[in-house]
């Protein structure tokens, strides 16, 4: 009998079978349409794309819009290309995911291992600070990036990511080391290991998993954000707020096959990541997340 | 005043005080067992003499300092966890010189260190492993040698069998005695498993609920234990209890009991004070092994008397046979040779050895003193 | 001679050096998070046109806004999304999941594909889905030009469809992600209870709707808080997919909010919105993070 030697004790049918592969595959294709799109489409000259099927293979190859979008396509008023916003992104986004990681994982370990009263309460405190709508925030941290002299600078927006990050990477570390036993700390206690020698010799090196994920989420999070860089970047504008500006154009001819190409310029770093370490992080992820 | 002084210690969490005045003076080279079921307060004790908890009342004194407040690496004690916190990112080597290192013992030094206690648990093969690559009992042998390593005062165990297979805890067990008997070191050693406690200590408290029940050495607390719960939570099987009243017969208190059929038997005590009782309800306790085949019987005792009863069910466990039967409407169990011939359902003529049996007061549930 | 012993200087230490590490965050979360909570609130009851000023104007604030036609349109818009939205993805992730933990070869390459788009910004999706749903140049032209001549799919030019179009975009980026919680929740049951369900006779479908669904429950309620503040807080999707229109009708809370605040210089209303927005996440949230963290002492 089939159902004996499968794992997942559930049997099914060929026909059944060919409908659930049938269903797999046709969802994967959504999946991939728009990027598939957006792919095809950056690499063909516009009359092709005004003219021609989106589907189809470009008859004509040119790199032509991409060397646009990333240098003299018009973001503004200015026919800078995307690369002073890519930089801008860069710049901000390391040293915001770096801050809000350390600091989540000492914030994580204190939580956990050296609890204190009320030590919930503070927690809980971070953890809704995820999930507030940022419109909560917007009016106040205008004025007071303004009173900081920060408004308009990528310190400014490395601020206000960490600020909002900092319960994510929180929960992350303190739902992982939750799960670290307390009796290694202990031994480490006895041992003679103090506050930081205890999570430098002890926590730190077990924390690979975590990192990944806390690094990866922060990465993207960061990265992706409009709201927070539409609002506060001034003249650092991050990549995408710089792409939205491209797309919305409205002088001028919609050089679409230049958008597609500002687009995966915007979205290859998550990408690139996503690609690289995804696997980590989907795994961990569900450790934080799902279990609470 | 002992080497390790416990005095009038208490814990509590806010308003509720889960260890009450506890009184304990262990002396040098003394193996304290502290024995429980849980929840009774044992570990907790443990984790403050630790310094792992805070003291909320009382003192606790090493070599006469008191250590209340000392942060633990300053105690001069050593433990072994229960799941051995063995550091996984560290080689066993590194695991058992950490905690020299945060000393700031130097490398020389900590090398030699290392390669005693390497030799005397004969781990030296293991020293570049990482933890994740031994078994159970390697794993327990490096815990003990991070205690070792330091040379300490005090050692405290916390459980540190639990998470063994039945066989390698029964080897370990003695190996941890032989390592007493060499190094001679004080020891403080939590488990529930009474036979741990019976075959490993000196002294063993008992605990429940907060309270120390009795602290003694293994026989007294084996032949007279304090109350019911010392003795019930002691032995395996456990002591029968069964009703009784007390009797004058001849001039000599008798227990008043009733056979698997109802009917009144009389069992003489050998404790002449139990006459006091006379006419009064107790609970009489009878060890399994008390309780035998004529032939099985205690040579050594002055007062075996022959006890005929129905036997329920029994039980052959190899070296011994247990059999089942009702006293005074209780269950009750004896301890038979494996070759004694009991069949359920017959009457089988016991010997009931009452140089043993112990009387408790029903109301208070102390033991009668004898 | 029980002199009574204070702690050494080590422990004393010890004792507070976390609360130490601690407090920056702590403070930083209860000043920008908390303190500018409060600024908001206090906000939404003055007067504030373009700049903050404190004349106190008590309710007017939300009066005026329940009052705006462009509120409740905004409000509606987000009702529409949010409950498609959340059931669409609830029910595709779920199907995807349960398809997914079926022994199928390739699980490695389909589950990458699937979980791809959340790596993306908004504004990429955006971009993406609002050219391929123009009818000019996307979907309709691309359908026409293989022979459907009367095809047509014009719900982004549409006033009264062009809310669904957020919601396909919007399901393309997140149901996989909700794929993933699920086939972690299906991975966590135990193989011991499905078995012991056969045996007692229950079909492939009973299994699921009977015991493998009603395990899952952890993750439904995961992806519903998920789901939910991402719903309500969704706002870069809408300004590159629709901008808002075609006219007001794919207005939402948070493009309302923005709007009035910083391009049509009605702070206090602004503000009042942002109060209404945060009060309905928090009315889902507090309960289930109360929930969450009671559990764990």
């Amino acid at each position: 009998m089939a159902a004996v030697t499968q794992d997942t004790a559930v049997s099914t049918g060929r026909i059944t079978r060919t409908f659930i592969y049938v269903v797999l595959i046709v969802f994967a294709l959504f999946y991939l349409l728009p990027l598939y799109v957006m792919g095809v489409n950056s690499v063909k000259p516009l009359a092709e794309i005004t003219g021609g099927n989106m589907m189809a293979l470009p008859q004509t190859w040119t790199i032509e819009p991409w060397l646009s979008a990333w240098s003299t396509a018009q973001i503004g008023v200015e026919p800078t290309g995307l690369k002073p916003y890519f930089l801008n992104s860069l710049l901000m986004v390391v040293p915001a995911v770096a801050i809000s990681t350390v600091v989540g994982a000492l914030n994580g370990y204190v939580l956990t291992k050296w609890r204190f009263r009320g030590d919930t309460w503070v927690f809980g405190l971070m953890l809704f600070s995820c999930f507030i709508p940022f419109q909560i925030v917007l009016i106040p941290m205008a004025v007071v990036l303004g009173k900081l002299g920060l408004a308009g600078s990528v310190p400014g927006l490395v601020l206000v990511h960490v600020v909002y990050g900092i319960g994510f990477t929180t929960l992350y570390y303190r739902n992982y080391y939750a799960a670290f036993p307390t009796e290694l700390v202990r031994a480490a206690m006895m041992d003679g290991a103090g506050f930081f020698q205890i999570f430098w010799r002890i926590m730190l090196p077990v924390s690979g998993p975590i990192t990944v994920v806390s690094v990866i989420w922060q990465f993207t999070n960061i990265w992706n954000d409009f709201l927070f860089g539409a609002s506060f970047g001034g003249t650092s504008q991050p990549m995408t707020v710089a792409l939205n500006n491209l797309v919305q154009s409205s002088t001028g001819v919609k050089e679409y096959n230049v958008h597609f190409a500002g687009a995966i310029l915007a979205a290859l770093p998550t990408l690139f990541v996503y690609i690289v370490a995804g696997r980590y992080f989907v795994r961990g992820l569900m450790a934080g997340s799902v279990k609470g | 005043m002992g080497f390790l002084d416990i005095k009038n210690v208490t814990k509590s969490y806010g308003p509720v005080e889960v260890l009450h005045r506890v009184d304990i003076a262990v002396q040098e080279g003394e193996f304290l067992v502290l024995v429980g079921p849980s929840g009774c307060g044992k570990s907790t004790l443990l984790n403050m003499i630790a310094g792992l908890e805070g003291i909320s009342g009382g003192d606790i004194a090493i070599k006469g300092r008191v250590i209340n407040g000392v942060h633990p690496s300053k105690r001069n004690i050593a433990m072994v966890f229960q799941s051995y916190a063995l550091y996984p990112n560290m080689t066993v080597g590194q695991n058992i010189t950490f905690g020299l290192e945060m000393h700031g013992t130097p490398k020389p030094e900590r090398d030699r260190a290392l390669a005693d206690v390497a030799k005397l648990l004969q781990i030296d093969h293991l020293l570049d492993r990482k933890p994740g690559q031994l078994s159970g009992g390697q794993r327990q042998r490096v815990a003990m040698g991070r205690a070792l390593v330091r040379n300490p005062d005090v050692f405290l165990f916390d459980e540190p069998l639990s998470n063994l297979d039945a066989k390698l805890r029964v080897d370990m067990r003695t190996e941890i005695k032989k390592l007493h008997q060499k190094l001679k070191t004080t020891i403080v050693y939590v488990t529930h498993d009474q036979i741990e406690a019976m075959t490993l200590s000196t002294r063993i408290a008992v605990m429940n609920k907060g309270f120390v029940q009795q602290l003694g050495t293994p026989k007294e607390i084996y032949d007279t234990p304090a109350n019911l719960f010392v003795a019930t939570f002691m032995g395996s099987p456990a002591m029968n209890i069964v009703p009784a009243t007390v009797e004058m017969q001849d001039g000599a208190p008798h227990a008043r009991i009733t056979d698997a059929e109802g009917a009144p038997r009389l069992l003489r005590f050998s404790q002449a004070n139990l006459a006091g009782w006379a006419g009064k309800d107790i609970l009489l306790g009878i060890r399994p092994e008390a309780i035998t085949d004529p032939e099985g019987a205690d040579r050594k005792s002055s007062n075996i008397q022959s006890f005929a009863n129905r036997v329920t069910v029994t039980e052959p466990a190899g070296s011994d046979t247990f059999v089942t039967m009702t006293i005074s409407g209780k269950d009750a169990i004896a301890r038979m040779r494996a070759d004694a011939t009991v069949a359920p359902g017959e009457v089988f003529d016991f010997a009931i050895n009452m140089e043993k049996a112990v009387a408790f007061d029903p109301a208070t549930e102390e033991r009668i003193p004898a | 001679m029980a002199t009574s012993v204070t702690a050494d200087f080590r422990t004393r230490l010890q004792d507070w050096l976390p609360k130490v590490v601690l407090a920056p965050s702590f403070a930083v979360i209860l000043l920008f998070v908390y303190g500018f909570i409060a600024f908001t609130v206090v906000l939404s009851f003055t007067g504030s046109k373009m700049l903050p000023k404190w004349d106190f104007i008590g309710f007017e604030n939300y009066a005026k806004l329940f009052a705006l036609q462009h509120w409740s349109t905004a409000v509606t818009n987000l009702a529409i999304f949010a409950t498609l939205y959340i059931v669409i993805c609830t029910l595709v992730g779920l199907a995807l999941a349960i398809f997914l933990d079926q022994k199928i070869r390739g699980e490695g390459l389909l589950r990458p594909i699937y979980l791809y788009p959340m790596a993306l910004s908004f504004i990429v999706t955006g971009t993406a889905w609002k050219w391929f749903l123009d009818p000019g140049i996307g979907l309709e032209k691309t359908m026409r030009l293989w022979g459907w001549e009367s095809f047509s799919f014009t719900w982004i030019k549409d006033n009264d469809m062009a809310i669904y179009t957020i919601v396909i975009a919007a399901v393309w980026q997140t149901s996989g992600f909700v794929m993933a919680m699920f086939l972690a929740g299906l991975r966590g049951i135990d193989n011991e209870i499905l078995k012991a369900a056969q045996i007692d006779g229950a079909s492939n479908w009973q299994l699921y709707r009977r015991i493998v669904i009603p395990l899952l429950r952890p993750a439904f309620l995961s992806a519903f808080v998920i789901l939910f503040h991402l719903a309500i807080k969704s706002y870069d999707l809408v300004v590159a997919l629709t901008g808002g229109g075609p006219g007001r009708s794919t207005e939402m809370p948070a493009t309302f909010m923005y709007s009035y605040t910083f391009t049509r210089n009605q702070m206090g209303i602004g503000a009042s919105s942002a109060v209404i927005m945060l009060m309905t996440i928090a009315a889902i949230m507090i309960p289930y993070l109360y929930s969450e963290l009671k559990e764990k002492k």
